[in-house]
């Protein structure tokens, strides 16, 4: 774990093209949290958070219910702003910019980072229209063949294009809860963001796509700087490079998967892994 | 207390209770009977399309329901864009601790709360007396145009008094749309009023439509509110511009019922006027619960 302290200034959100050339994949961090720490009104729900993320890996953050995980995570593309009573210390970076910071620009930065969330939850719209929605409210791709590609591209990654292709203007709300997450992931790969933030992504699925999404995440991290909160460690296991283990709002633990799942450093972490509470 | 009494007592609620309740269908059944017995014979395509004749005595009463059909268009081309938009604020921004919120909803409620002669009053001195004189005054060097009672301000003034109800039937609707819309659009970089006209409106569409029918379903049943700014006695022609003034259903049956120089000659008449107008109500109110009902349906299995 690296302890991060970046004092920088940074003027703006950058908010077009990845800083970095993506191969040949040496670790290079992507985010990083440094003592963050967050309350619900007066109950604090994280406490002196230090990890560093790093690009082109998969992330899984574990811990019990209540532990703060999902709130870690919408923090990094800062959903918990709608959230009246949440405010927040230390700071967490993207790229080496706070993106806490007063001046960052929410829209700009939920752009670069996008988010599956626990239930599927396409619009009432076409596959299409779904898929196409994040292109058009950012207005990317804006005649309509090149919409038609990078939609088609998206549904590729998301490994659902031959499921689907052939009805493209039907309702994603005839799709099965599996289809319609596999929709919700093209959807957020569609604006080619840099991180993608899955929290639970599975949790609502059967063990068929279950094991869909799981392969999935395994192909997009290669993509995708890929952060997924899950309470099911075998996931975690299964699709994860590094591992955090969050308690009662602290990390007790963040390192490499294998290592984490078989020599964790902390009594906490083993208990946890090895299912003696939680 | 006997067990005996409390029996007695019991049972005497509870029929006292079902009685109280029946005495509303009663009065319904009667009120309604009464109205279709009287008039129904007089309803007729004729009638529907004819004019009064005779010192209103004879003839239909096509001027009147043109001039209803009109005047509630009007307003709702007004009630429902600000409606929405209020309720869009109300449901959507207003922080409901913040003061203005207070306000505002407040204002909501208490403009529910006026009774209807004074929404009149209301919109003969500020519509017609204030905006309609300077408007004169502005556009038409002082020419008597606007500066007068005209289905535009009683368009106007009806729709200040639908408005609260345009902005709970639509506040409704949008508060039905899942939140979980509103979050994957703003995730995916979307601003909040483009999660709000991209996504939840369009969701809450119906609800628009709703509360656009109730309103009209309040309005053309109101005779106060348009006394004053642009309803007539009698008109020759049918309304075909803003200032021209108008016959109304609600207040054709006033006049019937109280200006008629032979009441048994238009007694038949004013049943038939007032079958009419209780049909369309009707039917304007069935379809908004039709489309109500459908709305819950289809958000039931999303």
């Amino acid at each position: 774990m690296v302890a991060a302290t970046a004092d920088r200034e940074i003027p703006k959100l950058k908010t077009e093209v990845r800083s970095q050339e993506a191969s040949p994949r040496e670790l290079q961090v992507c985010l990083r949290a440094g003592d963050f720490n967050l309350w619900y009104g007066d109950r604090q729900a994280l406490r002196s958070i230090s990890a560093d993320i790093y690009r082109y890996r998969a992330t899984a953050i574990i811990g019990p219910s209540g532990c703060g995980k999902s709130t870690f995570l919408r923090t990094i593309n800062r959903m918990n702003d709608l959230i009246p009573s949440v405010r927040t210390s230390g700071e967490i970076s993207l790229d080496g910019q706070n993106l806490l910071a007063r001046e960052i620009d929410v829209v700009a930065l939920r752009r670069r980072v996008g988010m599956v969330f626990q239930q599927p939850n396409p619009f009432p719209k076409s596959i299409f229209d779904n898929v196409a929605y994040g292109l058009r409210i950012n207005g990317l791709a804006a005649n309509s063949g090149e919409r038609a590609e990078r939609v088609e591209k998206a549904l590729r990654q998301a490994a659902i294009w031959d499921d689907v292709k052939d009805r493209l203007q039907k309702s994603a709300l005839s799709l099965s809860g599996g289809e319609q997450q596999r929709v919700c992931i093209a959807r957020a790969l569609a604006v080619e963001p840099e991180v993608l933030l899955m929290d639970e992504p599975a949790s609502a699925l059967d063990p068929i796509s279950t094991a869909k999404i799981e392969d999935l995440i395994f192909e997009l991290k290669n993509l995708y700087t890929i952060v997924i909160v899950t309470h099911n460690m075998q996931q975690a296991a299964r699709v994860s490079d590094f591992t955090a283990f969050l308690l009662q709002g602290e990390l007790v633990e963040c390192g490499e998967t294998a290592r984490i799942f078989t020599k964790p450093n902390d009594k906490r972490t083993e208990d946890y892994i090895t299912g003696r509470f939680g | 207390m006997t067990v005996f009494f409390r029996t007695q007592m019991d049972r005497t609620l509870r029929w006292l209770t079902a009685l109280a309740a029946l005495s509303i269908v009663l009065i319904l059944t009667f009120l309604i009977g009464q109205i279709s017995y009287h008039g129904w014979a007089t309803v007729s395509w004729t009638f529907i399309t004819g004019v009064p004749e005779k010192g209103m005595t004879e003839g239909g009463i096509f001027p009147a329901i043109f001039g209803t059909a009109a005047l509630v268009i009007i307003m709702t081309v007004f009630v429902t864009p600000l409606g929405v938009l209020a309720a869009i604020y109300f449901s959507e921004y207003a922080n409901r601790r913040s003061w203005t919120y207070t306000l505002a909803r407040q204002a909501v409620n208490n403009l529910a709360g006026v009774p209807s002669i004074v929404f009149g009053l209301f919109g003969l001195g500020f519509f017609v007396q204030f905006v309609g004189r300077n408007t004169d005054k502005i556009f038409f060097g002082g020419e008597l145009n606007y500066g007068q009672p005209a289905i535009l301000w009683a368009a106007l003034t009806l729709a200040v008094l639908t408005l609260p109800v345009v902005i709970v039937s639509v506040e409704e609707a949008l508060q039905a749309v899942p939140q979980s819309y509103r979050h994957a659009s703003l995730a995916l970089g979307s601003t909040k009023s483009q999660a709000v006209f991209r996504v939840v409106l369009p969701h809450a569409l119906p609800g628009v439509l709703t509360g656009a029918i109730l309103a009209i379903s309040r309005a053309a049943g109101e005779v106060a509110p348009i006394l004053f700014v642009g309803a007539a006695y009698y008109l020759p022609y049918l309304p075909t511009q803003l200032n021209h003034q108008f016959m109304e259903l609600g207040y054709h049956i006033f006049i019937l019922s109280t200006q008629s120089p032979d009441v048994d000659a238009t007694k038949p008449l004013l049943y038939a006027t007032v079958l009419v107008l209780l049909g369309l109500t009707f039917a304007l109110n069935a379809m908004a619960v039709a489309i109500r009902a459908r709305m819950r349906i289809a958000q039931r299995s999303v």
